[in-house]
């Protein structure tokens, strides 16, 4: 039984199949993923392949990206926000090369976003699909190691261990201090983690314009958040979900309602926040919005020049 | 005459309408391949009523325990309990969702090593909360207010609520584990040996503890021990078992003070006297 | 005169197992009654079977055969043969007992001991202790032990606490186990008092009393148990 090499890329490398997965994998990670549409924010199974990447470089997010990635797909890979650390410059590379697929890093000319831990501050529109690569998808994990007990939890809605997490929180800390990886339920059936993305990125995927795929490698799991999806924090009446807030505008570019970065400038205590999001960051500073720390144009030069 | 003509009678007499049994064991039996766990056990239960399982270790009591609770699915016979609106179902004929919520809130198990009834690494008053956020509470400061009065009702201090069971004593474990099982009021509680493993004076107080909040509670309790001390303090009637299979049952005092079966005596007269 | 319990052919024989299945025959065709504002006294020499008989009148020891009719809630009802649940609601309402010996629970204080068999008539807690300290305080017990457990007390301030329990309830039926074995002249007299008030309210007694002047003060009939003993069964 000969699977179709139709998609085979001879240019470059030429034992590798179109997105490096062969054909019957994409596929049955393909069914995988529409039975994740289909049942919104429940964990599917799927047989994960072993990737030419460590566990936890992104092997899920890859393997979702490959199983459904096109020739005329453009694709951005962001790695906590910014399209140029090692993890988002690979892997943008690896289907650069094994694809073919054009790659940007501007998120509204992007089809497929593969993300680590960050959903984009530009809204994300019709059409587009988010990729999280999640390194632990079982949001009951914390608290019941017994994958036999989280299955049948999932199934019968048994949910109350989830705020037992939050109380501890609040006990511990006055106030609920899980930052990321914030529980969420979908469509008011499945508790789901939302892989490692701070608090502040929940809102944005509520009724997201954009289909969401996670893809777990080592736990081998897939699931998603189709469009116009309910996706709610859990939180307690008397400690409402709240999403971190920054007292000072971005450094560079001024923006404010963003996710800033700490960034330190020195050893003597020097430190600047700015936008996680790189892209959205450059665009602003395109636009002319100028930051505290951007007061001088030379500085910008000598970025630029580097 | 028949004890149903009497009742018949209190009622009309106006003494409030005798209660039905609130659990109906028929004919449990489950064996494990050709050796029997327990064998053609049958018994009723009343509302507050307190019934001792007794027997040596491998007399099948605990497998009992198991099957009546619903965590070991029997080989055959009929578990059936009256729910709170009166209607008597067969607990495996029950949907698992219907029967786990059952479990977590009309229900409790005590279980002889608090380490199986406890999450070890959350704090005692997330433990004693966990239920009440199971069945929707979604309310901080309730959450918590209820977790300390539970505390204190098992002699917890208020400033131990935020601390974990690991670092409690074994008789502190078993009263958290029992506030735990309570919070929500259930009418049945299933106790496996709940004074196994505990000093002696640590365990007169667990017993005393135990029996204030049977009686003023009003729980129904089916209490699995080897110990005839705490048969008789705890509860109303008890069965004797041995091999799987009931020799003896009655009023409790009456099975220790008049035992019939040969294995009772037996029983009875190895009681080490203090 | 209101007759309030029947024993009528009551039999009992201990089979020890524990001895090769030994027949202990102990009494046999027991019958007399119970009536209302009289107590009556079981007699005969000590081993006769007294203690057993007062016991399977109270459903802790089990009957071969025989019938106990007792007049409970209106009603009679067989003690022989009534299920536990019933024996225990004929033991909450119905018969009350003062035994030989107090079995202690730990940590419970006296009061509360004293109190229990109102509290489980669903009496509010406080006003059970009230009764109970008129009880104490009429038997002399030291007010400073009311707050202990009776584990450790001596066996007259035992036994009192055990009367204070027994005589707490207005039960319709009082069975009396040696209540005065342990007790000095004064605390006898404080007894004999209360069953002649339990009389005078119209409740039936049985008891056993070694005490002759006691059994003098309080016997209305005595019972002789010898006319029970098993060996005459057959006759």
């Amino acid at each position: 039984m000969t699977a179709p090499m139709t998609e085979t890329n001879t240019q470059n490398l030429a034992s590798y199949n179109f997105a490096y997965l062969d054909e019957q994998t994409k596929r049955m990670i393909r069914r995988a993923i529409l039975k994740g549409i289909a049942i919104p924010g429940y964990q599917v199974p799927f047989a994960s392949r072993e990737m030419p990447m460590p566990y936890g470089w992104g092997t899920g997010g890859v393997q979702v990206t490959a199983a459904i990635i096109g020739r005329d797909d453009v694709l951005k890979v962001i790695d906590q926000g910014a399209d140029d650390t090692t993890n988002a410059v690979s892997i943008r590379a690896f289907f650069a090369k094994t694809a073919g697929v054009a790659t940007t890093t501007a998120t509204p000319d992007a089809t497929i976003i593969q993300t680590r831990h960050r959903i984009p501050e530009t809204p994300l529109h019709a059409g587009q699909v988010l990729v999280y690569q999640v390194p632990i998808p079982e949001p009951l994990r914390f608290l019941e190691p017994r994958e036999t007990e989280t299955r049948k939890m999932h199934a019968l809605e048994e949910y109350g261990l989830m705020h037992v997490k939050l109380y501890e929180d609040i006990a511990r800390n006055g106030r609920i201090a899980t930052t990321y990886a914030y529980p969420v339920k979908v469509e008011g059936r499945y508790v789901m983690d939302p892989s490692p993305t701070p608090k502040f990125d929940n809102p944005k995927m509520h009724q997201s314009e954009a289909l969401q795929l996670f893809g777990a490698g080592r736990e081998k799991r897939i699931y998603a958040v189709p469009p116009h999806t309910n996706v709610v924090s859990l939180d307690f009446e008397d400690h409402p979900f709240e999403i971190q807030h920054f007292t000072e505008p971005c450094a560079l570019c001024g923006a404010e309602q963003v996710y800033l970065d700490e960034v330190v400038l020195d050893d003597k205590g020097g430190r600047m926040f700015v936008c996680s999001d790189t892209h959205h960051c450059e665009s602003r500073r395109a636009e002319g919005h100028r930051g505290a720390l951007l007061g001088d144009e030379p500085v910008v030069e000598k970025e630029a020049a580097i | 005459m028949s004890d149903a003509d009497t009742l018949e009678a209190l009622a009309k007499a106006g003494i409030p309408a005798p209660v039905k049994p609130l659990l109906t064991v028929e004919k449990l039996t489950r064996v494990y391949g050709k050796r029997i766990g327990c064998a053609d056990v049958s018994f009723d239960l009343w509302p507050g009523e307190v019934l001792a399982i007794v027997g040596e270790s491998g007399s099948g009591k605990t497998t009992l325990l198991n099957c009546i609770s619903s965590r070991l699915t029997p080989t055959c016979g009929t578990v059936h309990y009256r729910m709170r609106d009166g209607v008597s179902a067969d607990i495996y004929k029950m949907a698992e969702a219907e029967r786990r919520y059952l479990m977590r809130t009309d229900w409790g198990f005590v279980h002889q090593n608090p380490i199986d009834g406890l999450r070890m690494t959350v704090s005692a008053g997330a433990n004693v909360g966990e239920r009440l956020m199971a069945v929707g509470n979604r309310h901080y400061g309730n959450i918590r207010g209820a977790a300390i009065e539970w505390l204190a009702r098992v002699e917890i201090d208020e400033d131990r609520v935020d601390d974990q069971p690991r670092t409690f004593s074994g008789g502190m474990r078993q009263r958290l584990q029992i506030a735990r099982n309570l919070v929500t009021e259930p009418r049945l509680v299933f106790m496996d040996e709940p004074t196994g493993g505990l000093d002696v004076s640590v365990q007169a107080r667990l017993l005393d503890l135990l029996r204030g909040l049977v009686s003023d509670l009003g729980l129904a309790v089916v209490v699995v021990t080897h110990d005839l001390a705490v048969a008789r303090l705890l509860s109303d009637r008890m069965i004797v078992m041995k091999e799987g299979r009931v020799i003896e049952a009655g009023l409790t005092d009456r099975v220790l003070d008049d035992p019939r079966a040969p294995y009772t005596q037996l029983l009875v007269s190895s009681i080490l006297q203090v | 005169m209101n007759t309030l319990l029947v024993a009528s052919e009551v039999k009992k024989t201990f089979i020890m197992h524990m001895r090769g299945g030994v027949e202990l025959p102990v009494v046999a065709n027991v019958s007399f009654s119970l009536k209302a504002g009289a107590c009556a006294v079981l007699g005969g020499p000590s081993g006769v079977g007294k203690s057993s008989i007062l016991k399977m009148l109270y459903g802790n020891y089990g009957c071969d055969s025989g019938q106990i009719l007792v007049q409970h809630h209106g009603r009679h009802v067989d003690v022989a043969s009534a299920s536990p649940r019933l024996v225990l609601e004929i033991r909450r309402d119905t018969i009350g007992y003062v035994s030989q010996f107090l079995r202690a629970v730990p940590r419970v204080s006296a009061l509360d001991v004293a109190a229990e068999p109102l509290l489980i008539r669903g009496v509010e807690r406080e006003a059970a202790r009230e009764q109970a300290r008129g009880l104490f305080k009429e038997l002399n017990l030291p007010e400073k032990l009311w707050s202990l457990p009776p584990a450790t007390f001596s066996g007259g301030e035992q036994q009192r606490v055990n009367i204070a329990r027994g005589f707490i309830t207005d039960h319709p039926i009082l069975l009396l186990d040696e209540p005065t074995a342990s007790l000095d002249a004064a605390n006898r007299e404080v007894v004999i008092d209360l069953i002649a008030r339990k009389k005078a309210e119209g409740a039936a007694l049985l008891g056993i009393f070694h005490d002759l002047d006691v059994r003098n003060a309080v016997a209305d009939h005595v019972i002789d148990v010898s006319a029970f003993a098993a060996g005459k069964a057959a006759a």
